[in-house]
């Protein structure tokens, strides 16, 4: 029996009674271009032939040998417990359950992550995650509108060209206009963000900016929030969560919301994730939090227990009026996370972040006495760097031929930064990584 | 319970009384009852302009979240600041310690097509 959830009838009825004339009109606002026209699907093929033609697709991956590309996702080592805890059948689900309250261990799980993701940033109340660092900013940005009844975010554009594209795309929908705080890019810049430029861009809900930014650089972050709160807005911190081991607390630092890409605490590097974003808060905005929140009681008993707390603000109870009705959550991405928090401890997330930040600067080092490379900005920079090489892009593409990825071409996103790279280390970049780059680059001249 | 009678009432389940050119709002105790046990309030801010029938503000229960709705417009002169450490006065007072703001009436005809108290009686039979 061949399953048919509606029939031609059917659809007519329903076309007439929205007033549509054809199915076809329905997606009427997506682009042509990117609509499928035509299923050329090839004949079915037996299982050999399917695992013949994965593993002949599989075989055209090109794994690098050496690789400084971060720009937002970074290779840092996974510790396997990691793995052998989300891979526990208990834990295997990408979801906080629809029953919450029956399933304990989940709710405690989620628990800690917030107590640790509240710990790294010193802030007060953090989410059960979300889907990835891009969404959660861009959240951030709705939260700061509903908490100071503004319609106007400031971003600066030191924070990941992907994140200000989602954040354009979440703000075209209620109307909130976008403006870009402008960062110095210039050779000999910088490449932070001023803050006696925010006062100009008028009453906005919050400013944006990345700690560090995009570019490796540290941003004058107690200075930006200074800014901020003289006009009513909130500071809005994008951090990298390792680097929270050695840089000062975003929530010591005036940051009213803080929002993280969490892949580099135990999620390897893939194209597409899954990933996992952080939100944390000041208690006092909670109730414009979106996403699920787990709090810690009693029962009647006195007895320890976990339950999603201030539901009231969840469109499955508030409905149309609720905090997000476009948020999810990575519940099994945050248990990788909080497995991998404690299992490297405050220690060695500190190590972790020492050693990056110790093999950027190597690299640098090694380059610039080259002669291969200069630093373009001034100032302090992080685990990641961008450096003027001379034909950066031909290089580029020549130095992947030979298994090495010399970091993102950040020309790709703005033409303003040709004959840049934009390299990033981690505790896995190797004295010998650094050696085959230089080497490369050498050969490349 | 015997509703107060010196009360206007709206199909929303907010009372008024009205003083003058001033007029105090708040839920009725039927609304605080449906609502049950009410956690948190989100008053309107002192300044705030109100539209008759317009939401102003929010009330949060163990169970739901509704809006609150304005019988009458104007401009906000004072908001009960006990409210935001003490929302449960909406369950035991909700005709008195529970008022949630007082208003400068910007049309006092407005009030006229309030129900009274045997009118809203009737409405929530």
């Amino acid at each position: 029996m061949s399953y048919s959830p509606h029939t031609a009838a059917d659809r007519e009825r329903m076309l007439a009674a929205i007033g549509v004339e054809s199915v076809d009109d329905l997606f009427a606002d997506i682009p042509s271009a990117v609509r499928a026209s035509a299923w050329d699907v090839p004949p079915p093929l037996v299982e050999q032939e399917v695992r013949t033609e994965l593993a002949r697709l599989a075989g055209r991956n090109r794994i690098p040998e050496v690789s400084f590309l971060g720009a937002g996702v970074y290779r840092h080592l996974v510790p396997s417990v990691v793995g052998e805890v989300i891979g526990r059948p208990e834990f295997s689900t990408a979801y906080t359950p629809y029953q919450p309250e029956v399933s304990q261990g989940t709710l405690q799980s989620i628990y800690e992550f917030q107590s640790l993701i509240c710990e790294l940033t010193q802030m007060e109340v953090a989410t059960a995650s979300h889907y990835d660092g891009a969404t959660a900013t861009a959240e951030a940005a709705l939260m700061a509108c509903r908490l100071t009844r503004r319609n106007r975010v400031a971003v600066s554009a030191g924070v990941n060209p992907d994140y200000r594209r989602v954040l354009e795309t979440y703000c075209s929908g209620p109307g909130i206009e976008v403006v870009i705080l402008p960062i110095d890019l210039t050779d000999g810049g910088t490449g932070t963000t001023d803050p006696a430029a925010v006062e100009a861009l008028g009453a906005v809900a919050c400013l944006i900016v990345a700690q560090p930014n995009f570019y490796g650089q540290l941003e004058p972050m107690r200075d930006l929030a200074d800014a901020a709160h003289a006009g009513g807005a909130q500071l809005v911190a994008v951090v990298e969560p390792t680097s929270l081991a050695l840089l000062a607390a975003p929530g010591d630092d005036g940051a009213d919301i803080v929002t993280a890409e969490g892949q580099p605490l135990g999620i390897p590097a893939s194209f597409g994730g899954p990933y996992v974003g952080l939100m944390a808060a000041r208690m006092a905005s909670v109730r414009q939090m979106p996403g699920r929140l787990v709090g810690a009681t009693r029962d009647v008993a006195g007895r320890k227990g976990y339950v999603l707390t201030l539901q009231a603000r969840e469109q499955h109870i508030r409905r149309e009026k609720a905090a997000s009705n476009i948020c999810t959550n990575q519940a099994l991405m945050a248990l990788a996370a909080t497995a991998y928090l404690v299992a490297v401890g405050p220690a060695g997330l500190r190590e972790v972040a020492e050693l990056s930040t110790t093999q950027a600067r190597h690299a640098t080092a090694a380059l610039e006495d080259a002669g291969l490379a200069r630093r373009r900005f001034g100032g302090t920079y992080f685990a990641e760097v961008t450096l003027n090489v001379p034909d950066a892009a031909r290089r580029h593409a020549a130095l992947a031929e030979r298994g090495i990825v010399a970091g993102y071409l950040p020309e790709r996103h703005d033409p303003a930064l040709r004959d840049t790279l934009l390299l990033a280390a981690t505790e896995l970049t190797t004295d010998d990584d650094i050696a085959r780059l230089l080497d490369g680059l050498e050969a490349t001249r | 319970m015997a509703l107060p009678d010196d009360l206007r009432y709206s199909k929303e389940h907010e009372w008024v009384r009205v003083e003058g050119s001033r007029a105090t709002i708040g839920i009725t105790g039927f609304a605080a009852d449906e609502l049950g046990d009410i956690v948190f309030v989100e008053l309107p801010e002192v300044g705030a302009s109100l539209g008759q029938f317009a939401t102003f503000g929010v009330v949060e229960s163990v169970k739901a979240v509704s809006d609150l709705f304005s019988p009458i417009s104007g401009e906000v002169v004072e908001v009960n600041e006990t409210l935001r450490a003490s929302p449960e006065l909406l369950n035991s007072d909700p005709f008195g310690d529970g008022w949630i703001a007082k208003v400068e009436l910007a049309d006092a005809s407005e009030v006229d097509a309030l129900m009274d108290a045997d009118a809203y009686t009737a409405e929530t039979a």
